[in-house]
């Protein structure tokens, strides 16, 4: 993974700066995250195996009561893995831009791409490299904002280990990582029928909220996919017929 | 409560590190030439946006698996905070940034002074 000429692309920093403008989100959330693995009662090894090794708030936070209350291990696996399943979409959508690494590669670059790193990065490469320049670039941008998101949630996740007994949960600070996907959401907002998808998305993540193992996010996520496209055919329909009269 | 390591939990523990692995990677183990088909390279845009807003809808709105019950928490007035902040500032580099402390400067004098 590591390669020194990313260090001095110019992509590293403006990676590595895109990544900052949410890391303070991140951190407030990692430091949480760590304060309720050790209040739900994990061994201070077992939290900081998880803290470094999981890198999933959304799943590490869905999996600790699920541990905590002794749940049979494939209900816990199960469970992180339909949290994770967005991450399933977006390989989808990244594969075209990591294929010319060889596997161990293209898993430690998988293993490192957050929901964060994804929506900064195919913002800022709408279309994949095709020329090694490209593929530099791009590995680049990648090793900077994912270096910088690691270094925020491991290195703040295990001082919120540390620092458990003294951070009371109540203060609320892991709100903040919901503020940072709220403004990577607003940024990803660039056209009328992603506003459409995130509210059909937010409404049925609600109406749902019962689903077990928080299926309530695939089912939103379904949903929200399944209407933007058909409000799409039909805009594009209606944009033929009324070009074929005029 | 408990603070004895056990192998159980440990297990458990790097299966959700391989969970994060495999999901994340899923379409880039194989090689062989692939193309998604028309409709799922289209939805795809849409999806990224809807997973967020699944994720933090629920968060804003509802409170221990039920809707909150009134208009008077702080979640809610540090989220349309924040969104200001972003849609008057959108144009500059660190406007998610700006988000988050906006939000957090409503968010924490509403939550600890008020108990919203």
């Amino acid at each position: 993974m590591f390669n020194a000429a990313w260090l001095r692309h110019s992509e590293f920093r403006a990676g590595a700066l895109d990544a900052l403008g949410a890391a303070p989100g991140l951190a407030a959330w990692g430091l949480m995250t760590g304060v309720a693995m050790m209040n739900s009662g994990l061994s201070t090894f077992e939290a900081l195996l998880m803290g470094v090794t999981v890198f999933a708030g959304s799943s590490q936070l869905a999996a600790i009561p699920l541990i905590a209350a002794g749940a049979p291990m494939w209900v816990v696996l199960a469970t992180g893995f339909c949290v994770n399943l967005r991450f399933v979409v977006f390989s989808a959508h990244l594969r075209a831009y990591v294929m010319h690494l060889p596997l161990g590669q293209r898993l430690l670059t998988g293993y490192l791409i957050t929901d964060l790193s994804y929506v900064q990065f195919t913002h800022r490469y709408p279309k994949h490299g095709t020329t090694p320049e490209q593929h530099l670039a791009q590995q680049a941008y990648l090793a900077g904002n994912c270096g910088v998101t690691w270094v925020s949630w491991v290195g703040m996740g295990i001082l919120g280990i540390f620092l458990a007994g003294l951070i009371p949960a109540a203060w609320g600070l892991g709100f903040a990582g919901i503020l940072a996907l709220l403004g990577i959401l607003m940024s990803l907002a660039s056209s009328p029928l992603r506003w459409v998808s995130a509210g059909v998305a937010g409404a049925a993540a609600v109406a749902a909220f019962a689903l077990p193992f928080k299926l309530n996010i695939l089912l939103a996520i379904a949903a929200a996919v399944a209407m933007s496209l058909l409000l799409e055919s039909a805009r594009r329909a209606r944009d033929t017929t009324s070009g074929g009269s005029a | 409560m408990s603070s004895v390591t056990d192998v159980w939990t440990v297990l458990v523990i790097l299966g959700l590190a391989v969970i994060t692995v495999v999901t994340r990677s899923l379409f880039f183990i194989s090689s062989k030439p692939w193309q998604l088909p028309h409709w799922a390279q289209r939805g795809l845009q849409y999806a990224p946006i809807a997973a967020l807003a699944a994720v933090i809808v629920p968060e804003l709105v509802m409170t221990q698996g039920q809707l909150m019950p009134g208009w008077q928490d702080a979640r809610l007035f540090a989220a349309l905070a924040g969104a200001a902040w972003f849609l008057t500032h959108r144009a500059q580099r660190q406007a998610v940034l700006g988000t988050i402390v906006m939000g957090m400067a409503v968010y924490l004098p509403l939550h600890l002074g008020l108990g919203w």
